[in-house]
């Protein structure tokens, strides 16, 4: 890889003025590609060997950020971002509130991979798309001109979207964090904002097709903040190939608020179909006022892919998403899927 | 070049390495403290082959930038053997035939230990978990988790009975050196 100048921040504050001047628009687009952040390090050094990233300087924010998992007054829990992944998905209290996020969190990757990878990189991670990955193809994201998917092997693309890029979000922490209705801290210069995070991944257009989500070139994420989860049921579905080792290829969170036994309202994400977590509305409308049953799940599974529009090699992800939303609903109810 | 210059602490032993600030502990650990064991692989976190102990925990050197690694602690394969006797661990790998070609071995070793470090004995789902993220294309994976199943300090009687079977160097000399070997099971 490159060379780089490598700088390592003791607190918030230094690590937003590591990341380089701010002029009245903030830093150019072309900052964000010069000035990079590393935390765990295991998709930047990845794509920096790669020469995908070639940053000249290197922000190390692990001991800039909160590794610590706390408490909020309101009985939710507020989670750093440099809080390893290993350390999430052992996390007692977070698996009593949030069993999806810390199911998602205990599939990430390998061991290896979970006890230096952060939570904080794990959501900002860059898409795994072959094309991004691969030095010769210089597509969208890279500042070409074309989305390489629609014509190419696009077996692991988006079903949602329609471009003009058919990346699928690569982080399996987003989908349960939409799902539970979480909300993100950013620190930059003029302080601290939260956003919420169904708000926070954007879908590409030709202006902001670089970049996954809200976050400005002089800004940090600095924690993952879960509101109580109040009386819900969690389910948290992936379908892979592999039973390790990979990304899923289709997965889906359901959180259902519970009025006895009938479905007072629900949360239907996606992870895997779409360049943003996706939010299945249509399937949440299916599910208000019903109870769990295999009837149910069904026709809400119909309903979350309805409107997909696969490419060439994808069309099976519809029926593998179909599946997945059905088992997450099922679980959520405990009911014993296959 | 630009050098890094840091102080740590590798398989017991406290030190002071400097290298081009650029490199992985990989690339460190292999060319500037000479400690061949870890092995390159595929360079972007699928194989784990330069699997090593940080802190005790196994992580993936080729994903870790050696900068990083001051004032920390570094455990490789050669951190494994202790007074002239191999690891326990080493010992079984060898008897049980859980290494072939061995490229992957020292990256199993180091992990398989950090397991036993933390769960002294450990279910066979947990093996497999806990070494999930290390690829072998030669062996398969049987031979490696049995030969973690005997090295667990309270083995149970059928592997201490694998572990207790006679190594085929010991076997040859018992039966002559050239002669043919018969290694009774």
């Amino acid at each position: 890889m490159k060379a780089f100048a490598y700088v390592n921040p003791a607190n918030e504050k230094e690590a937003v003025g590591a990341l380089g001047p701010s002029g009245p628009q903030g830093p150019s687009s072309d900052v964000r590609d010069r000035v990079m952040l590393i935390a765990g390090g295991q998709d930047l050094l990845a794509r920096m060997k790669d020469y995908i990233a070639q940053p000249d300087r290197l922000v190390n924010v692990k001991n800039a950020l909160d590794a610590t998992i706390t408490a909020t007054p309101d009985g939710g829990l507020k989670i750093g971002a440099a809080v390893k992944i290993a350390d999430l998905a052992d996390h007692a209290r977070a698996a009593a509130l949030y069993p999806a996020l810390v199911h998602a969190a205990g599939g990430v990757g390998t061991p290896q991979i979970r006890n230096q990878g952060t939570v904080g990189g794990n959501i900002h991670q860059r898409p795994r798309c072959w094309y991004f990955r691969n030095e010769e193809f210089v597509c969208l994201k890279k500042g070409g001109n074309r989305c390489f998917a629609p014509a190419g092997e696009n077996q692991f693309h988006a079903i949602f979207g329609n471009g003009p890029s058919h990346i699928v979000h690569p982080s399996s922490l987003a989908v349960p964090a939409v799902a539970y209705g979480a909300k993100f801290r950013l620190v930059g210069p003029n302080g601290e904002r939260i956003v919420d995070a169904g708000e926070y991944f954007t879908m590409p257009t030709m202006q902001n097709v670089r970049g996954e989500n809200v976050l400005a070139a002089d800004e940090l994420f600095t924690h993952l903040i879960l509101p109580a989860p109040g009386n819900v049921k969690h389910g948290h579905y992936e379908v892979r190939y592999k039973a390790s080792h990979d990304w899923p290829i289709v997965f889906a969170t359901v959180i259902l608020a519970m009025n006895g036994n009938t479905i007072q309202s629900a949360r239907v994400v996606m992870g895997a179909v779409a360049p943003i977590p996706w939010r299945a509305v249509a399937a949440e409308k299916a599910l208000a006022g019903k109870p769990i049953d295999a009837a149910t799940a069904a026709a809400a599974a119909d309903a979350a892919l309805d409107g997909a529009k696969p490419m060439s090699r994808n069309g099976y992800k519809v029926q593998v998403a179909k599946t997945a939303v059905k088992r997450a609903i099922l679980q959520a109810g405990g009911i014993k899927t296959a | 070049m630009k050098q890094a210059h840091i102080a740590l602490t590798v398989n017991g032993e406290a030190i002071e390495v400097a290298f081009d600030s650029y490199k992985t502990l990989l690339e460190v650990l292999r060319e500037d403290l000479n400690l061949c064991g870890t092995k390159h692989g595929c360079e972007l976190g699928e194989c784990g082959a330069c699997a090593v102990l940080l802190d005790g925990q196994p992580v993936l050197s080729c994903l870790v930038l050696g900068v990083e690694c001051a004032d920390r602690h570094v455990t490789t394969v050669e951190g494994l053997a202790a007074d002239g006797r191999l690891h326990p661990l080493q010992e079984t790998f060898a008897d049980l035939g859980a290494a072939q070609c061995g490229y992957c071995t020292p990256a199993f070793l180091v992990t398989a230990k950090a397991l036993l470090d933390e769960h002294p004995n450990p279910t066979r789902d947990q093996i497999r978990e806990a070494l999930s993220g290390v690829l072998c294309r030669c062996t398969g994976y049987q031979q490696i988790f049995e030969a973690v199943e005997a090295a667990i300090p309270t083995a149970t009687s059928e592997a201490e009975s694998l572990r207790s079977r006679p190594r085929e160097s010991e076997a040859a000399g018992a039966s002559g050196g050239g002669a043919p070997r018969e290694i009774k099971e």
